[in-house]
């Protein structure tokens, strides 16, 4: 369906660059000013136990707290089944317990009357449930893993791919916690795995596109540096609406069908298929040409790669 | 162009998804809710009469059971109905009274000859399938009092130091009370105190006495406090994670307490032994045989209660700069631990060593040992849980060299040497702590948010199935084949490690899959390449899997060493998605190519052929080469 596509990707670059760099801008902009709106796992908040007379409903006290303005609460049988564990990410306030107690009686009232009379055992902050240190070593590792990255790259292409794969990979990540900011969706653990999972996906893709580069450079001896890149984009593009329509297609299933808690995780990770997708082309290929890729770039490599080719 | 895998090649393919099929099996047998009953005091045994009971009050509640299983003192019902299990549990409970200890449990149906070759299903996480859940309460009294004991020590020291000449210093509730013999020496060390001890406030007390109070601040106390909280916090995540808990949920809550939560089954006994132990290392020299008796104290050793050494008052380091500890045993196979120090405490122990060659050194072992007992108020009984300390001397060896940053500690039991590294590696609590409350937790999911996640999952894969087998006929369904077989071998794989399975972890598998599907992506792009370019089918083929190699081999091998550099840096949940992140691209790779050759092979090896089966061929190449192809477009 795409065999002989000749697309002018590069012509687009400039439009490109500006989409991307006004995109950059207004990420770093809002994760500035207003921050990440991090969800429970990250800020702690408030738990309440409750007691009921009778068997508890799950469900419908969840649907409750959703009514009454309390989103995203965990709620958890506590030991028995009249007995309720409910996480909320609200900050802990004295009269918090009562507001929620009001709100879960208003779910059991039946012509005016409690069928199930709930009382509040305990009401208590709780701390976040993953540390200051992850924040600071999921960072750390984020950094260390771009740093090898480039090295790899840079040992197994040219350091001019490595620039690219790697600026691509920080375009990502930003423009996914900008957008996350900007909208202040929850972000909570999820998210993160999400996150991290888009580094993967993003850089599988800019190597796949990177390997095809280099290997025109090698055996297309004609044309520009333009025109070869060109031609690898176009001969990868088939290749590339399959993944990434695959996995698109996964994540809008898990958007739509997987309920709250994959909504943001899915999210998250559908615009890293989008973002990634359009890096490789634009920013990791769109470098190799700001830095002046050429043919003798490539060329010292050959041997190398005669090797590599026979497993 | 052959096409054509060796025997022993296939041979090897099968043997491993026969493999992975098996290991992966135990997944396939959902745990059976069960009760479990102990008597709560050890060694007691549930008679015959009490199972009677339960039986009969099982039936009369109506709750179907099987499957009793009675070992030791403990007794096991599975029940048929998931719902009946909390009811079961809490009529069950009321029945039998505070001398039995009624559990939830989960009770695996895993059969004897899987359980034989150490197959076994993946545990379940909190969202899932819920778990345990403890509070315990840091004891601010007794840490407190040891905070007090360390400022009492400064200010004798200081004092000396200053030549102010004191009678004693005694401990109140969050305060000093130095007494003076004449009220020019009280003034005197009112006016030292109140500068050099910052945190506190220094009031003297004109009686006969001549005190000065040296009270706490309040900030001071809070200050205190919260790092206790923080600190324990840190060392509970540590150890659970040192216990290979994957998935727990550790949280403050409230001012001071700390709640863990443990998905699945697990050993909770030793999870509440090591959670809640406060033990303590500390390396001192051993008295000098003429120092005087004020600066140095005797300890028994901890295995032999008749030996016992002198040893300094002072302290070289404490168990708090262990940056690493690993029991191992030494070349006459004796446990040993090898401890690693941070650089101040290399440091301290380098200068102290130095000048300390052919004296001993002794290795203090410091532990909190709690007594239970119980207490009426207000009509209930109250568990009044008190600490005492117990130190015993673990090893006592001349030192032959100035240590540095990493030297080895020996005189434990195997057991013990391997408890106490972890409780070195996790970090010293701050103060002990003790349970108040001890439950299980139902999954944090609701149900109907379990099936729309499961659901979403099976869409999203049956979406791929379907998209791969348009767009790729034949191919495609072998690609099919090659992701279930992914999807096999990584949850086995995941089941042998032990992993811990969340939502977001199914999700996650999910993703591995869907960009498994790229390699095949890549490989059959590549033959329909090739045979736009004209070469025979069999050529293309080889080219194809030849040329896509190169690429994928490099994007999943720079993907891979994200996910070490991850695994590696990461704590917890990043360490838990690393894991998943490796094992799919190694299982993608295997399946993606090495599986879907096979099977192309044995389709089109080794005989001629004109076409095929991939879709999306450009027919003007096609006629070119005088081939028919039935899936041109």
């Amino acid at each position: 369906m795409v065999a002989n596509l000749n697309f002018d990707f590069m012509k687009l670059r400039k439009a490109a660059m500006i989409i991307s760099a006004v995109l950059l801008l207004l990420s770093i902009a809002s994760l500035a000013t207003k921050g990440l709106n991090f969800g429970l796992d990250f800020t702690g908040g408030t738990l309440l136990e409750v007691s009921y007379q009778q068997p508890a409903d799950i469900q419908k006290i969840r649907a409750q707290l959703d009514e009454s303005g309390f989103l995203g609460s965990t709620v958890q049988h506590f030991g028995s089944e009249t007995d309720i564990l409910i996480r909320m990410s609200e900050a802990y306030r004295d009269n918090l317990g009562a507001e929620v107690l009001e709100a879960l009686r208003t779910g059991e009232l039946l012509n005016g009357e409690v069928i199930n009379e709930v009382e509040l055992r305990r009401s208590e902050f709780v701390g976040s449930q993953v540390g200051e240190e992850l924040r600071d070593q999921g960072g750390l590792a984020l950094l260390m893993a771009l740093f090898v990255v480039m090295l790899y790259v840079a040992f197994r292409f040219q350091f001019k791919f490595s620039v690219g794969a790697v600026l691509a990979l920080f375009h990502d990540v930003v423009i996914i916690l900008g957008l996350f900011s900007i909208f202040q969706w929850d972000f909570d653990l999820t998210v993160f795995a999400a996150l991290l999972a888009v580094i993967g996906y993003s850089l599988n893709d800019t190597i796949v596109v990177a390997d095809r580069i280099r290997e025109n450079f090698r055996i297309v001896r004609k044309g520009d540096a333009i025109e070869v890149i060109n031609l690898s984009l176009n001969q990868t593009l088939g290749r590339t609406i399959m993944t990434s329509l695959t996995t698109a297609l996964v994540l809008v299933a898990l958007m739509f069908l997987g309920g709250e808690l994959i909504h943001n995780f899915a999210l998250g990770l559908f615009i890293g298929v989008v973002v990634g997708t359009y890096s490789s082309i634009y920013v990791a290929a769109n470098i190799l040409l700001m830095m002046n890729i050429s043919r003798e770039d490539l060329i010292p490599a050959e041997l190398e790669e005669e090797i590599d080719d026979r497993p | 162009m052959l096409n054509k895998y060796p025997l022993w090649k296939n041979l090897l393919i099968v043997l491993v998804l026969a493999l992975a099929v098996i290991y992966s099996v135990p997944n396939l047998y959902p745990p059976d809710p069960a009760i479990q009953i102990t008597p709560n005091k050890s060694g007691a045994v549930l008679s015959e009469r009490s199972l009677e009971q339960i039986r009969a009050n099982l039936i009369e509640n109506n709750i179907d059971f099987f499957g009793e299983e009675v070992t030791g003192g403990t007794v096991l019902f599975r029940l048929t109905d998931n719902e009946q299990q909390l009811p079961a549990k809490d009529r069950l409970q009321r029945m039998l009274g505070d001398e039995f200890v009624v559990a939830l449990n989960r009770a695996p149906t895993t059969p004897q000859w899987l359980l034989d070759i150490g197959a076994g299903p993946m545990t379940l996480g909190l969202d899932l399938s819920g778990g345990v859940h403890f509070l315990m309460e840091v004891d601010m009294e007794s840490y407190m009092k040891g905070q007090m004991k360390n400022y009492q020590a400064e200010v004798k020291r200081l004092l000396r130091e200053e030549d102010i000449k004191y009678r004693r210093v005694t401990i109140e509730e969050n305060s000093l009370r130095i007494s003076f013999k004449t009220e020019e020496l009280q003034d005197q060390a009112d006016t030292f105190l109140g500068r050099e001890m910052a945190d506190f406030r220094a009031t003297t007390v004109s009686n006969k006495a001549n005190d000065v109070i040296l009270a706490l601040t309040e900030q001071k106390v809070k200050d205190l406090q919260s790092y206790a909280v923080k600190q324990n916090l840190t060392t509970i995540r540590n150890r659970v994670n040192e216990l290979g808990v994957a998935e727990p949920l550790v949280q403050r809550q409230g001012s001071n307490r700390i709640v863990v939560q443990l998905p699945g089954v697990q050993d909770t006994a030793t999870a509440k032994k090591v959670l809640g132990k406060a033990a303590n290392l500390s390396f001192r020299l051993e008295a000098e045989p003429d120092a005087g008796r004020f600066s140095n104290e005797e300890y028994n050793f901890r295995n032999d209660d008749f030996r016992s050494a002198r040893v300094e008052k002072k302290e070289i380091i404490s168990g708090d700069r262990v940056t690493n500890a690993q029991p191992s045993f030494d070349e006459n196979g004796q446990p040993q631990v090898n401890i690693s120090l941070d650089s101040t405490g290399a440091n301290i122990m380098a200068k102290v060593t130095r000048k300390a060659i052919k004296r001993r050194m002794a290795v203090l072992f410091i532990e909190q040992k709690p007594t239970t007992r119980y207490e009426m108020q207000d009509g209930k009984e109250v568990a009044i849980t008190k600490y005492t300390e117990t130190r015993g001397i673990i090893s006592l060896a001349t030192i032959q060299s100035q240590l540095g940053s990493s030297f080895r500690i020996t005189g434990l039991e195997p057991a013990e040497a391997s408890e106490l590294a972890l409780l070195l590696r996790a970090g010293a609590l701050a103060a002990p702590m003790y349970f108040v409350e001890e439950r299980t937790v139902g999954p944090s999911l609701g149900k109907d948010n379990i099936e729309q996640g499961v659901t979403s999952v099976l869409v999203g894969l049956a979406l791929v199935l379907v998209f791969m087998m348009i767009f790729y006929r034949l191919f495609g369904f072998y690609a099919n084949i090659a992701l279930f077989f992914n999807l096999v071998i990584l949850i086995a794989l995941m089941s042998m490690i032990g992993a811990t399975l969340t939502l977001p972890g199914i999700a996650g598998i999910v993703l591995t899959v869907g960009m498994a599907v790229d390699a095949n992506v890549l490989i059959f792009s590549r033959i329909r390449e090739e045979l736009n370019d004209g070469r025979s089918p069999q050529h293309a083929i080889n080219e194809g899997y030849d040329r896509a190699f190169v690429t994928i081999f490099d994007a999943n091998l720079t993907t891979l060493i994200v996910a070490v550099i991850l695994f590696a840096v990461g704590t917890g949940p990043v360490k838990g998605f690393a894991v998943t992140l490796s094992l799919g691209i190694i299982t993608s790779m295997f399946t993606a190519i090495v599986l879907t050759r096979s099977l192309v092979n044995m389709t089109y090896g080794g005989r001629r052929i004109n076409t095929l089966s991939i879709g999306g061929i450009n027919k003007d190449a096609i006629t070119k080469n005088n081939l028919t192809v039935e899936d041109a477009k």
